[in-house]
């Protein structure tokens, strides 16, 4: 599991009227560009196309830093490991394993040559989809990460698909009755939601609607010559355990974003000027407030992709999750590269998301001076 | 004829919740009554924490945070709102009675273009039809002369400056043609320079409409300009309520004789000023992004007098300030001290050097460590500068609070138990406790109440006269270069535009940044703005 | 401070972690059984001799659940001192110095934070050999990417205020900026997230240990007692769920503390919080 859902992007202080993208976080960027300073210089081609486009310079600016990150990500990845201490051929046979064979099984695995070349070939293989053959199975990784894949972004998207509209249901309700009763409800239930560990929620599940009531299916198989519906049932208690896991965590982000613009000095402006209730949410609070709700579900969409390790594990569900984690306990390198770099693609393309929405959302960068 | 709006005995609470201690209610306004005639404008005045704005509110039944009107009746052609459902106040905000914030760049919806939002609310209470609304933004626009006023509507508010927002926010509320507005210190965040144009703008407009207003302010000198009768308030009570012209001139409450005076104080420049303390050589100084603030300044301060660098934001004052300190050296030029040139950095400098400068920032709130007691703040000069410590040091903490007038029970107070006039003096303490031959002074009274910002000055100068100390005195407020300086330096857009000594600098023949500036700034006397006006080009170009 | 001022929640809260605290410590007093001892049937149900029962092997689920508080909290609360430290040294060494320190720190710490902890850990752990210390080391370093995020940005508030430039100029050196001017303001918000981060600890142990990548047997951990009793919940049994109600609870009960501590941090202004 990942911080995520613990501690969280704090979306609470904004400033009003300004929705900053979160430059603290891995973006790096600036939070606007500086007209004064970039205008005087005037300089270069980048300078002046950041001036009059910021919006598009912004975004190509972020998109080339997730490029970069990932490419950073697969150095660290595969050349990281080389640094660590421990020798995968002595891991592989074991520890009382002959020189001989060590050396045989070093040439078999191609470890006998320098790491920049093995990296290369790798990195390779990997834009074009190939990632080797697994050590322990000898199939090819990629096809078995096809299937798998599949699957995981299938649960995934279910599960978003519930949670999303429900946390953010949840948010505008606990603002309705902010400080009053459904909304401390709502509070002390998500904190506690937020400390229960994915395999306990699981579990739980389990014990009570698939063992006791016998309503739902455990462990959770997906096989191809099953129908949609069948599917549907299978993934049922995966999908609500990983809900209620992102559920608290989204629901009290949306509900401090929208919290936020409604205490800015504009809504108070729309309240003065005699507007509804209705027309003060639609026109004036909602406009500023989907963006931070935006970027929130997208940071939680992030964690759910790392929340499917375990909850697959816990199912039994042939997905990615349960294929590293696997591949991890017998050490088989090539499986545990390929899957770790996935997750993180994964993982900073929805964050980049996450940045490039609360820039497209941001009325001073659509509207340059 | 009844009037307007008729606020009877008026009381409000709010609700605060101290971290960790129970919730606990506070009376913000008490017994306030008042009349507003229909086309007059009151102005209420009063310091932070008077319950001006509160009051403000209270004509469109609003409460802002958990604040709650209690008591008394707010009646609008006779009709009280306070007892209205939520769909009659409703009709009776952005309709009869509008509002302009204090911060027009908050109080504009970033994701709106301000045509649309000028015109919201006359359309949404089916004031006027869409055409007519826009005729009438637009001939509010050219009203309160803002530029391109045909595009203007087209804009967001991110696009346009501080001081046009603010005539903006000024058209939206008279758009709906409101038989009252209530201004809550529309021209406190502006500089000036801006603040006269906007003041202007906003008294063309209301007298072109016939529309009533209410005007809150901490500056008498501005709502004297403006006001046909003045209320001034003090911890939510009336202090003196009466007409503009009899609260001006002849106030019967000694606490309004002070905020009439305040600005009066005046002192006449050292007649000799050929001795040099501080030199400013040609200097240049900018940021690592290769922004340029300062170009090319020199002046000079000779020991025991007070130099008042003059200047809006942006002029590149308080840059000066940091260049003289070494936090940003100088890309070029020198600067001298005592007949020694300081090394341009702060690194370079030795203690000794930096013990001879001391500094006094605008906001004693953040230049002091909230979790250090006044005897550790003041202290710690001394163990650092002079090894002082135990009984010796603590003597010497107590010497420098007598000096400033506070007394050695304040010893083991944290800041956040100190009022903002005690913080400035125990600021001024702790720059004293160096014992140092020059002190920056950055503003330190504009974020003070008029009052308090009187005691300190006079403070400082009475130190100046016991220590000979020397003041570097960094200010945008033209009467407190009248009571301190000797000799005044007027800075625009990181330019000298004019230094020498007082009666020369404030004297004509003056350049005409220099009299743009001094005209600028409001008097206490009425009348004033319109004579100034015919002197003066509006520049509605500008901000 | 008032003890009056403490809300219930919060009560509760400190007692949760004051019992574990508590089975951490006197563990070999206060367990029925021996940690390993197999003193019964497999998976025998709660009540008489054995109070929950016993796991998979026959062993006291109790006496395990005692032993296993001291695991988890020793190599938890390990993983966020040493978390802590590297976090808090680097990231205030960051803010200070500025410039190039800074942007290095930065930028390697946003490269950490780009693979998702649990990911990052189950690449590292499938090549690193298996010891405690490596555990505790991996999760501290892991960890410690998002106390540099946050010391970073609390030291630099404070850094760009006055009373701090004020001590640059009178000639403090960095040591005393940094303790005697930065940190005592600091502290509030960095205890909060020191409970935070040892929930988080908690969590990620457990979630390591139940992967079969962290504690290894026979030793007892919670995280692990889930995995050892997973296979007896299609048949009914409830063994798994007590090690994870553990867990949850004593996660609770620090984000309990840590949500009263944070609503109790005052501002820097003085605390004078417009409500």
């Amino acid at each position: 599991m990942e911080s995520g859902p613990i501690t969280g992007p704090v979306l609470t202080d904004g400033v009003a009227g300004e929705t900053h993208p979160r430059s603290a976080d891995l973006s790096g960027i600036p939070a606007k560009p500086n007209p004064a300073a970039t205008g005087e210089n005037g300089g270069s081609f980048w300078r002046r196309f950041i001036f009059r486009r910021p919006l598009v310079a912004l975004i190509l600016q972020r998109f080339g830093l997730s490029v970069g990150l990932l490419f950073a990500v697969s150095l660290m990845i595969f050349g990281g490991i080389e640094a660590l201490p421990g020798d995968f051929a002595t891991t592989y046979l074991g520890q009382s394993a002959t020189p001989q064979a060590v050396e045989n099984i070093r040439k078999d695995l191609g470890l006998d040559k320098p790491w920049s070349e093995r990296y290369l070939s790798w990195l390779g293989g990997a834009v074009t989809g190939d990632f080797g053959t697994s050590w322990a199975s000898k199939n090819s990784v990629s096809e078995q990460i096809g299937n798998r894949l599949g699957n995981s972004l299938f649960l995934a998207f279910f599960a978003a698909i519930v949670s999303v509209p429900l946390a953010v249901g949840l948010g505008m309700l606990a603002v309705q009755f902010r400080n009053r009763l459904p909304d401390k409800i709502i509070n002390v239930i998500s904190l506690a939601a937020i400390s229960l560990p994915e395999f306990f929620i699981g579990y739980l599940l389990i014990l009570f609607f698939a063992v006791q009531l016998g309503v739902a299916t455990f462990p959770a198989t997906v096989y191809d010559s099953m129908s949609f519906t069948e599917r549907l049932s299978a993934i049922a208690l995966p999908v609500a355990t990983l809900v209620l896991v992102v559920l608290a965590h989204m629901m009290r982000m949306t509900r401090a974003a929208i919290l936020n613009v409604m205490s800015s000095a504009y809504v108070e402006t729309a309240e003065l000027k005699g507007l509804g209730t209705f027309r003060i949410i639609a026109r004036h609070a909602a406009p500023n407030a989907v963006a931070p709700v935006i970027n929130v579900i997208a940071l939680n969409l992030a964690y759910l992709v790392v929340g499917v390790v375990v909850v697959e594990v816990v199912f039994v569900y042939p997905g990615m999750g349960q294929y590293m984690v696997d591949a991890v306990t017998v050490r088989d390198m090539p499986v545990v590269q390929a899957c770790g770099l996935i997750f993180a693609a994964f993982y900073i393309f929805l964050n980049m998301a996450a940045d490039i929405l609360a820039i497209l959302a941001n009325p001073r960068l659509r509207h340059p001076r | 004829m009844p009037d307007l709006l008729s606020v009877k005995n008026l009381k409000i609470e709010a609700t605060s919740y101290p971290p960790g201690e129970p919730p606990k209610v506070v009376t913000l306004v008490e017994g306030v009554s008042f009349n507003v005639e229909k086309g007059k404008v009151l102005g209420l005045i009063g310091e932070s924490g008077a319950g001006k704005s509160t009051i403000g509110l209270s004509a469109l039944a609003y409460g802002r945070g958990g604040v709650r009107i209690t008591g008394g009746e707010v009646l609008l052609n006779g009709r009280d709102i306070l007892k209205l459902d939520r769909s009659g106040i409703n009709s009776v905000r952005g309709c009869h009675v509008c509002y302009v914030a204090q911060s027009a760049a908050a109080a504009f919806n970033p994701a709106h273009k301000l045509g649309d939002q000028v015109i919201e609310a006359s359309l949404r209470h089916g004031i006027m039809s869409k055409e007519d609304a826009k005729k009438r933004a637009l001939y509010l626009f050219r009203v309160l002369g803002l530029p391109n006023p045909e595009s203007f509507g087209e804009r967001y508010p991110h696009q346009v400056s501080g001081g046009q927002l603010q005539r903006a926010m000024t058209a939206m509320a008279l758009c709906p043609n409101p038989e009252l507005i209530v201004f809550d210190e529309p021209t406190t965040a502006l500089d000036v320079t801006t603040q006269i144009d906007v003041l202007a703008a906003i008294k063309h407009a209301i007298e072109e409409t016939h529309t009533a207003a209410l005007y809150i302010t901490h500056d008498l000198a501005v709502v004297a300009q403006i006001s046909d009768d003045i209320m001034v308030l003090r911890q939510g009570k009336t202090v003196e309520y009466g007409t503009t012209k009899q609260v001006i001139e002849a106030p019967k409450e000694d606490y309004t004789r002070a905020l009439v005076s305040v600005r009066q104080a005046k002192r006449d420049e050292a007649p000799d000023q050929s001795g040099t303390l501080l030199k400013i050589e040609r200097v240049h100084a900018g940021y690592s992004n290769g922004f340029k603030v300062l170009h090319d300044v020199s002046m000079h301060l000779p020991k025991g007098q007070t130099l008042a660098i003059v200047g809006e934001s942006g002029s590149g004052k308080s840059t000066l300030a940091r260049v003289i300190t070494g936090l940003l050296p100088p890309s070029e030029g020198r600067i001298v001290f005592d007949g020694k040139e300081l090394p341009k950095a702060l690194k370079g400098r030795s203690n000794e050097e930096l013990r001879r400068i001391q500094m006094i920032y605008q906001m004693a709130d953040t230049a002091m460590n909230p979790r250090q007691t006044v005897r550790d703040i003041v202290g710690r000069p001394l163990s650092f500068y002079f090894g002082m410590h135990g009984a010796k040091k603590t003597e010497r903490v107590g010497e420098l609070l007598d000096q400033i007038e506070m007394g050695s029970r304040f010893l083991d107070r944290y800041p956040a138990e100190l009022s903002g006039g005690q913080k400035q003096r125990v600021a001024i303490a702790r720059a004293l406790a160096a014992r140092p031959e020059l002190i920056l002074c950055d503003e330190p009274t504009s974020a003070l109440d008029p009052l308090v910002a009187e005691g300190i000055l006079n403070l400082l100068m009475k130190l100046q006269e016991e220590t000979a100390v020397s003041y570097v005195f960094i200010t945008h407020d033209i009467a407190i270069v009248r009571a301190i300086a000797d000799s005044v330096a007027v800075m625009h857009r990181g330019r000298l535009v004019r230094f020498g000594p007082k009666s020369k600098v404030l004297s004509p023949p003056f350049d005409d940044y220099t009299d743009l500036l001094l005209k600028s700034v409001p008097e206490m006397e009425i009348g004033w703005l319109e004579r100034v006006l015919k002197t003066r080009r509006m520049e509605s170009a500008g901000n | 401070m008032n003890l009056r001022a403490i809300p219930i929640s919060a009560w509760i809260g400190i007692a949760g972690i004051a019992l574990a605290i508590v089975c951490a410590l006197f563990a070999p007093l206060l367990a029925p059984f021996g940690e390993t001892d197999v003193v019964g049937e497999i998976w025998m149900p709660a009540g008489g001799e054995f109070l929950l029962g016993t796991d998979n092997l026959g062993r006291d689920l109790l006496s395990r659940l005692i032993y296993g508080a001291r695991t988890t909290i020793f190599v938890a609360l390990a993983a966020t001192l040493i978390s802590f430290a590297l976090g808090m040294i680097l990231s205030f060494t960051a803010a200070v110095t500025g410039g190039f320190v800074d942007q290095l720190f930065s930028r390697f710490n946003d490269l950490m934070m780009a693979v998702p902890t649990l990911i990052f850990a189950l690449v590292v752990l499938a090549v690193l050999p298996q010891h405690l210390w490596i555990l505790i080391l991996v999760m501290a370093v892991l960890d410690s990417t998002r106390v540099f995020r946050i010391g970073r940005a609390v030291a630099l508030d404070v850094a760009v205020m006055e009373f701090v430039e004020a001590a640059r100029l009178r000639g403090e050196g960095s040591m005393w900026i940094i303790f005697r001017e930065i940190l005592p303001n600091t502290l509030s918000p960095l205890l909060a997230e020191f409970g935070l981060r040892f929930a988080f600890s908690i969590l990620f142990l457990s979630t390591l240990s139940f992967l079969g990548l962290g504690i290894q047997p026979p030793a007892a951990d919670w995280g692990g007692m889930v995995k050892d009793n997973k296979d007896g919940i299609i048949f009914g049994i409830s063994a798994a769920l007590v090690p994870g109600a553990a867990i949850a609870t004593l996660a609770i009960c620090v984000n309990l503390v840590v949500d009263w501590l944070m609503k109790r941090t005052s501002s820097l202004k003085g605390g004078r919080g417009d409500a």
